[in-house]
């Protein structure tokens, strides 16, 4: 922003402000177009052949750091998205490469602040907010959309080396080839992680080995815990809602104070199977015994549940009261742990299959096994104490 | 990912020698490093260590390789199923 071309209004002494007591905002930024509104990772525009290219920040701001936090609490994650197309960091020439990339943003900041003080284009595929690995299982990230932007933006005329540099994780949808003979642009299959990509260019495009390997380290698996947890929000509350009608159910008929007494037992039953199947076995994943997730979650469980209802056991009381929270705590974490598979990248779709035809009738034996004590639970203690 | 080990002997990787040129598109897209190209042939190394996700597939130039495309995702195998069950089609809204 220019705004020391504007010397009259910032000499413009207080007294003379007009009657509403201010000067109003800053002048408008040389770039500022009717209809358009400058996205605030946009530092300034670069004029080329191909007409001006946003120039991008290499660090982020609290805004963007917020926008992160929303999307990985899963707040704003489906619609958190940049404009495709051609963006540059630095003062990029016809010789600096071309970095392709996702519009989904969480993926184009992650990308950006590994690019200090480089000159390079960055090519934002349309891939609807998607993450690249992601997309281009979905093809959205792929040879169609690429052939089409390299196309759109011109990138012949702007650059000699005719060569994109696309992230390893985008060949499920890129094909090298087909790339090179629809746009003659010469497809080079950089590291999976940005970090590395600043080593990978000094290293003449090459990719070690450990650059090519996909990682799943404590924090990428605990990072996708929020989301994981929220995607569980509405069957949360319709399984809470019909727990707490479920628990008032007793000889009397319905009694509410017994539901909301109850109620507090088998919900936080509920809600440590959650946590236990969306945190504690991430976090423990390659810790807990079994390939398969829906016996880690089950695993897992077991000492959560027991934490929970062991009070009701050393009481004396009958064995139908904890019955079925356990069960519930059981059923709930092997299901959330099961819905993990998707999350990582290594679980194959025939594995997952595979898990599944041996996890659900597990699960569902549980989850029936839990209700049915539940509900008989009012009655046994009634005719027990009779 | 030597830590991290998924079920093993259900994956569909298929590689066709008699197709394969040796060009290596499949060793260097793989995030899992599951080929390697010896005496101008592909083999599969490690077929356990596949996620099946298609990337080398997608850039085998002579369609050497094969691998069933899917998404492995619980909630998307369970609206399969239950698509299959009441015996309609229809578009899964899933990832």
């Amino acid at each position: 922003m220019n705004q020391n071309s504007f010397p009259i209004l910032q000499t413009l002494p207080m007294e003379s402000t007009p009657c509403c007591g201010s000067t109003g905002s800053p002048p408008a930024d040389p770039n500022e177009r009717p209809g358009y509104a400058l996205c605030p990772y946009v530092v300034g525009f670069m004029e080329t052949v191909v007409g001006p290219v946003p120039r991008v920040a290499t660090s982020l701001t609290w805004r963007d750091d917020s926008g992160t936090v929303r999307a990985r609490l899963g707040l704003s994650r489906e619609n958190y998205r940049i404009s495709p197309g051609l963006y540059c960091v630095g003062y990029p020439n016809a010789l600096s490469p071309i970095l392709v990339t996702a519009n989904y943003k969480l993926t184009f900041d992650a990308l950006r602040c590994e690019l200090v003080g480089m000159n390079c284009w960055i090519l934002a595929l349309d891939t609807r907010g998607v993450n690249v690995w992601c997309a281009s299982a979905h093809k959205t990230f792929g040879t169609e959309e690429l052939v089409r932007q390299i196309k759109r933006w011109r990138l012949s005329d702007l650059v000699e080396h005719q060569e994109v540099i696309v992230p390893q994780l985008g060949a499920s949808g890129v094909s090298a080839r087909d790339v090179k003979q629809w746009t003659g642009f010469r497809v080079t299959w950089g590291p999976i992680r940005a970090a590395d990509l600043r080593t990978f260019l000094r290293n003449d495009k090459k990719a070690s080995a450990g650059m090519r390997q996909v990682t799943f380290d404590w924090s990428d698996r605990l990072i996708l815990s929020p989301v994981e947890l929220v995607l569980f929000w509405k069957p949360t509350v319709i399984l809470l809602v019909a727990l707490l009608l479920l628990s008032g159910i007793g000889p009397d008929i319905f009694s509410a104070s017994t539901a909301w007494h109850r109620w507090r037992l088998i919900a936080s039953a509920y809600l440590g199977g959650l946590l236990t199947g969306t945190v504690v076995v991430p976090v423990l994943l390659p810790w807990l015994p079994f390939r398969s997730f829906y016996l880690k979650g089950l695993l897992a469980a077991l000492p959560v549940g027991l934490g929970l209802v062991w009070p009701y056991f050393r009481s004396g009381e009958s064995w139908i009261t904890p019955a079925g929270p356990l069960l519930l705590c059981f059923a709930v974490a092997s299901y959330a742990a099961m819905n993990y598979t998707g999350a990582t990248p290594y679980a194959s779709p025939s594995g997952v299959e595979k898990e599944m035809r041996h996890a659900i009738p597990v699960q569902l034996f549980l989850f029936v096994g839990a209700l049915f004590c539940w509900l008989i639970e009012p009655f046994m203690i009634t005719v027990g104490g009779l | 990912m030597e830590a991290f080990r998924y079920i093993p002997g259900v994956v569909t990787l298929q590689l066709k020698e008699v197709l394969c040129v040796g060009c290596g598109a499949c060793e260097s897209v793989c995030p899992h490093q599951v080929f390697q190209v010896e005496n101008g042939k592909a083999q599969v190394l490690d077929r356990d260590g596949c996620m099946e996700c298609g990337a080398c597939v997608n850039n085998c130039p002579t369609k050497a390789l094969t691998v069933n495309p899917g998404v492995g995702c619980a909630s998307y195998i369970i609206q399969k199923w239950w698509m299959k069950l009441r015996g309609v089609e229809g578009e899964i809204t899933c990832c």
